[in-house]
């Protein structure tokens, strides 16, 4: 079983409100020195099979479900193998 | 002409859009199940307002997988009326009937408020009775309403015609170039933010979206040729 964590964002391209809020918010704290927020969100998917097999799947769920692509990207990341 | 509403779970607008068809237009109109699997005796079909499956992932994501899907595109394919509203038009999207998406509005809030739009293109099969460039106004209720595509996509729908809504005065969510409803390229799927059934009797306090069913339902021939 290997755990894959798969995070979205939006495109650089993308105006990402949350982000901007959130940076806002940051600013009031004091904190002018954070210049960019990016909000995004992660699913970490437990998947049966060989590497290979695994990262085929999780490109095939990401393209067809969990990504947006007129607006997200995403990136993806092995945690754990056993 | 037979009409289906599709009923998701998280659908809320459904009621509304099959009254306007029925109580107001005095239409042929069914609810339809998710779970259906033929739209087969059906003229046109109509995706309503609301939250399907809470939203989660994305608004109207989800909903791309349910049994009635592959009957709704097939219509489309036929070149048979599909619309959609809000939550119908974020579907739309989704399944990729229409291009581009609607995203997080500007402002981060949940807007709730009858704003003013320009009718842009009063040639299709939803707008014929409304006057070329006609300011009407409809509401719209909405947290996910901010039009996204590229703009190689945003240039190819304005030389199409195919932006028919476009927000006047203001722009309540950041959708770019104001697009409040747009069709497909062959015109027979439209897909829009605001809710004109919600429009369609002096008691509700306009009648601006009564039109758009009417135009439907007046213009006889259902199919849109290729």
């Amino acid at each position: 079983m290997t755990k894959v964590r798969i995070f979205v964002t939006y495109k650089q391209s993308v105006f990402d409100p949350q982000g901007e809020t959130i940076k806002d918010a940051i600013h009031t704290l004091g904190h002018d020195d954070v210049k960019d927020v990016q909000v995004g969100k992660f699913f970490d998917v437990t998947v049966d099979g060989s590497k290979d097999a695994v990262e085929k799947t999780v490109k095939e769920i990401a393209d067809q479900l969990l990504v947006n692509f007129n607006m997200e990207t995403y990136t993806y990341q092995v945690m754990e193998e056993d | 002409m037979k009409i289906a509403v599709i009923v998701f779970p998280g659908s809320n607008c459904d009621v509304d859009l099959y009254e306007a068809l029925h109580s107001v237009c005095h239409a042929d109109v069914e609810y339809v199940s998710h779970k259906e699997k033929s739209l087969d005796g059906f003229d046109a079909v109509m995706l309503p307002g609301g939250f399907s499956y809470g939203d989660y992932l994305r608004a109207g994501a989800i909903a791309r997988f349910t049994n009635i899907m592959p009957a709704v595109i097939r219509m489309a394919k036929e070149g048979k009326p599909v619309f959609g509203t809000c939550n119908g038009f974020q579907i739309l999207t989704e399944v990729g009937l229409l291009p581009g998406a609607l995203k997080r509005n500007d402002s981060q809030k949940f807007v709730c408020k009858t704003v003013p739009l320009e009718v842009v293109n009063n040639q299709t099969i939803f707008t014929r009775q409304y006057k070329d460039h006609e300011r009407i106004a409809l509401p719209i209720a909405h947290a996910d309403g901010s039009y996204f595509a590229d703009e190689q996509t945003l240039d190819r729908l304005e030389e199409n015609h195919q932006v028919v809504f476009r927000y006047a005065e203001e722009n309540p969510n950041g959708s770019l170039r104001n697009i409040a409803g747009i069709t497909n390229e062959r015109g027979n799927v439209l897909g829009m933010m605001p809710h004109p059934e919600r429009a369609v009797e002096a008691l509700l306090g306009s009648t601006a979206g009564l039109r758009l069913f009417k135009s439907l339902l007046e213009t006889g021939s259902a199919k849109v040729e290729e």
